[in-house]
């Protein structure tokens, strides 16, 4: 197995990017910092050693007082030996994240379902709009700071105002 | 076997339209084809042979709204979703009937959450509500029987297409 070259290599290259690394219940795990998020992605994705090249999921989640507020969760698995790779990545609230859509076709639809539900926005997506609610849907609902019943509960709802359909 | 044994010769049976309309109408109740979530299973038993949904004459499940008299609201009905339902029921051709089956399309159910309707007769006239998280199968049977019921006691002036 060849975690350690790999994160070897990205430490090379960038030494600041690596803040941590170790095991999460058997899986390896290591946290990148924001600021050379991508290439270190790339690195994981592209290298000849052990190639990540598969993104399964990104998960985000809403830590409310802690600073910075949100974990993104990517778990990235190569298709050679089927080892997996859990990379965390801390993100401030408002803070953008760059887009890892230019490296795995599969973050484009998992980043918007993480803007769309809890409202953590990526720099250089294609087509950054929310996936399952719809179009003119007001605050993101998984952050825990949303009130579960939503906007106008104790009135009558009306389809009409759905804008998603013409 | 039956009425025509006794209508033998030159014999006539006297009736009003409004009874002969109703009574076919209550027999032959064609549902829509439309499911929401696990209350479409127990729809879907209820059309199988151990149920047999046929013997009440709403066997006949149309896949197309304009061929359909009744809308079965099986399941929860999310905020994104009603406008397809409403839809379908829009596009369904009088005289018809709207069934809210189960907890979730009757007031929301467990789902008391922003994304769904908590209750179908929000958007559409419910006509029949059935308990259950889901109903049984003979639930749904006793919910057409009401309907098959409603429909016999309408009147000619009361319906939607009547001219007078």
């Amino acid at each position: 197995m060849s975690y350690k070259n790999i994160i070897q290599n990205i430490q090379n290259k960038f030494p600041e990017a690596v803040i941590k690394e170790g095991q999460n219940n058997g899986q390896q795990e290591i946290t990148l910092a924001l600021s050379e998020f991508v290439e270190a992605m790339r690195i994981l994705h592209d290298n000849s050693d052990l190639p990540f090249d598969l993104l399964l999921d990104i998960l985000s989640i809403d830590r409310t007082s802690r600073k910075p507020r949100f974990d993104l969760v990517y778990i990235l698995m190569s298709t050679q030996d089927f080892s997996r790779l859990i990379v965390r990545l801390e993100a401030g609230e408002g803070e953008e994240v760059p887009s890892v859509s230019s490296i795995w076709h599969s973050a484009d639809w998992a980043e918007r379902e993480v803007y769309d539900l809890m409202g953590i926005t990526f720099s250089g997506h294609p087509d950054l709009k929310r996936i399952l609610t719809w179009k003119n849907f007001e605050g993101h609902p998984l952050c825990k700071d949303f009130p579960l019943e939503g906007k106008d509960f104790d009135k009558p709802f009306d389809p009409e105002t759905i804008e998603d359909y013409p | 076997m039956g009425i025509e044994n006794h209508l033998q010769g030159d014999t006539f049976l006297v009736t009003n339209l409004e009874k002969v309309v109703n009574w076919s109408r209550s027999n032959s109740v064609w549902p829509c084809t439309f499911g929401l979530a696990c209350c479409a299973l127990e729809m879907i038993a209820t059309t199988l042979a151990d149920y047999d949904i046929s013997r009440f004459g709403s066997e006949v499940f149309r896949p197309s709204p304009r061929q359909s008299d009744l809308l079965i609201v099986a399941g929860t009905l999310t905020k994104k979703m009603s406008v397809m339902v409403k839809r379908i029921y829009d596009q369904m051709a009088d005289p018809k009937w709207v069934i809210a089956m189960g907890a979730c399309a009757s007031c929301g159910g467990v789902f008391q959450s922003y994304s769904v309707v908590q209750g179908v007769d929000q958007i559409l006239p419910v006509d029949v509500y059935i308990p259950g998280c889901p109903p049984r199968p003979e639930a749904l049977l006793a919910g057409l029987m009401k309907i098959q019921e409603k429909i016999r006691t309408e009147k000619l002036d009361k319906y939607p297409d009547f001219q007078g």
